[in-house]
């Protein structure tokens, strides 16, 4: 058993395309798709400073260590790492320590945001009184903080390291609530005609899977040591993410047939439900950008935060 | 043979001769993990031996 393409022994076997691959054919491979998916979606344009969230997992730092090697010839694009410390003991610390590591080796400017310094507490002190569910106020301050902090930074861009995984859980949920507005909102880049108090996500990881980006990830040693969040639940999406995942054991290739279809699909939603929740406005609060009067993040620092 | 699963952080002892044996014996989704053999990322179709450090890696990203 030898790779496709040469004759080294295969580290990965890429089943959607049923080809063996040795380590430095997949390192080629995998950068090669990632290039191919800036490219096709145009996800860098000229002068564009791309700021990088990262929370120091495989993904993120993946992300981040190629978007530096993909620019490094272009004096035009500036590259930021941004990362959100939620306040997770022993957790996102941890984390952190290895993503300013990296920074550092990898000479990538980094800026770190707190939830002590932003809200006034940390996670860890949020959650003793919130009996909600950790993942989704926790969602709501990071994509917050995210976005805001992308902004002041100057950022044209803001660059995550959702996979395929990500997406195609997504647009099953999405599918299984009834939420089709919500996908009409997703894909490669988001938000690029949405308000200029949006910061235009892109997801340049968006057509690899969570095992080829982990694969990647371990081969280039961007896993020191995998965690778990010690707040999480289960919840609607490890349901879904367990079920697509039977189907792809089963099935090979499930996962990029929900990408795929949904790719097709995509120009229709957005054409029926338009990008935009209609009743845009910004917040009177905060001013950031919001579909209510109050934005979420606003109503949790009052009716969670400050109790 | 002895396979650490990271995701338990526990090491499990079960008799295989390839990773997919592995697996099954386990009732691990292939799709969820990767496996390394002595620290070298290796497919499901490798060989394996009692004298290999086996190591079962969670894919899914940690919240």
């Amino acid at each position: 058993m030898v790779c496709k393409n040469c004759i080294e022994k295969p580290v990965i076997n890429l089943i959607n395309n049923n080809v063996k691959l040795c380590k430095s054919c997949y390192i080629k491979y995998f950068e090669s798709k990632v290039k191919k998916t800036i490219t096709e979606y145009k996800l860098i344009e000229k002068n564009d400073h791309i700021v990088v969230a990262c929370s120091g997992g495989k993904d993120s730092t993946t992300l981040l260590y190629l978007l530096k090697k993909i620019t490094k010839n272009r004096k035009d694009i500036k590259i930021t790492a941004l990362a959100i410390d939620e306040g997770i003991h022993d957790y996102r610390d941890k984390s952190l320590e290895f993503l300013k590591n990296f920074c550092k080796e990898n000479e990538i400017e980094l800026k770190i945001f707190s939830y002590k310094e932003e809200f006034g507490k940390a996670l860890d002190e949020i959650l003793k009184t919130y009996k909600g569910i950790p993942c989704s106020i926790c969602g709501v301050m990071r994509r917050y903080l995210l976005n805001k902090k992308s902004k002041e930074l100057g950022a044209t861009k803001l660059a995550t390291g959702h996979n395929m995984d990500d997406e195609a859980q997504s647009i099953v949920m999405n599918l299984f609530k009834s939420n089709m507005k919500l996908s009409a909102r997703m894909g490669p880049t988001t938000g690029i005609k949405i308000h200029e108090k949006f910061i235009p996500r892109i997801k340049p990881l968006y057509l690899l899977t969570e095992k080829e980006v982990t694969s990647y990830a371990f081969i280039k040693g961007f896993m020191d040591k995998l965690n778990e969040c010690p707040h999480m639940q289960d919840s609607f999406r490890n349901y879904v993410r367990d079920t697509v995942n039977e189907f792809e054991s089963k099935y090979p290739g499930t996962k990029h047939s929900i990408v795929n279809s949904f790719i097709e699909l995509l120009p229709a939603l957005k054409s029926y439900y338009g990008s935009l929740p209609a009743t845009l406005q910004l917040c009177e609060r905060c001013s950031e950008p919001s579909s209510k009067k109050v934005c979420q993040t606003c109503q949790y620092i009052d009716k969670v935060i400050k109790k | 043979m002895k396979a650490y699963i990271e995701k338990t952080n526990k090491y499990a002892d079960v008799e295989a001769s390839t990773v997919n044996e592995l697996l099954i014996k386990l009732k691990i989704n292939p799709t969820t993990v990767i496996v390394t053999k002595n620290n070298e990322l290796v497919t499901e179709q490798e060989k394996i031996t009692n004298k290999d450090e086996i190591k079962i890696l969670s894919v899914i990203s940690g919240g």
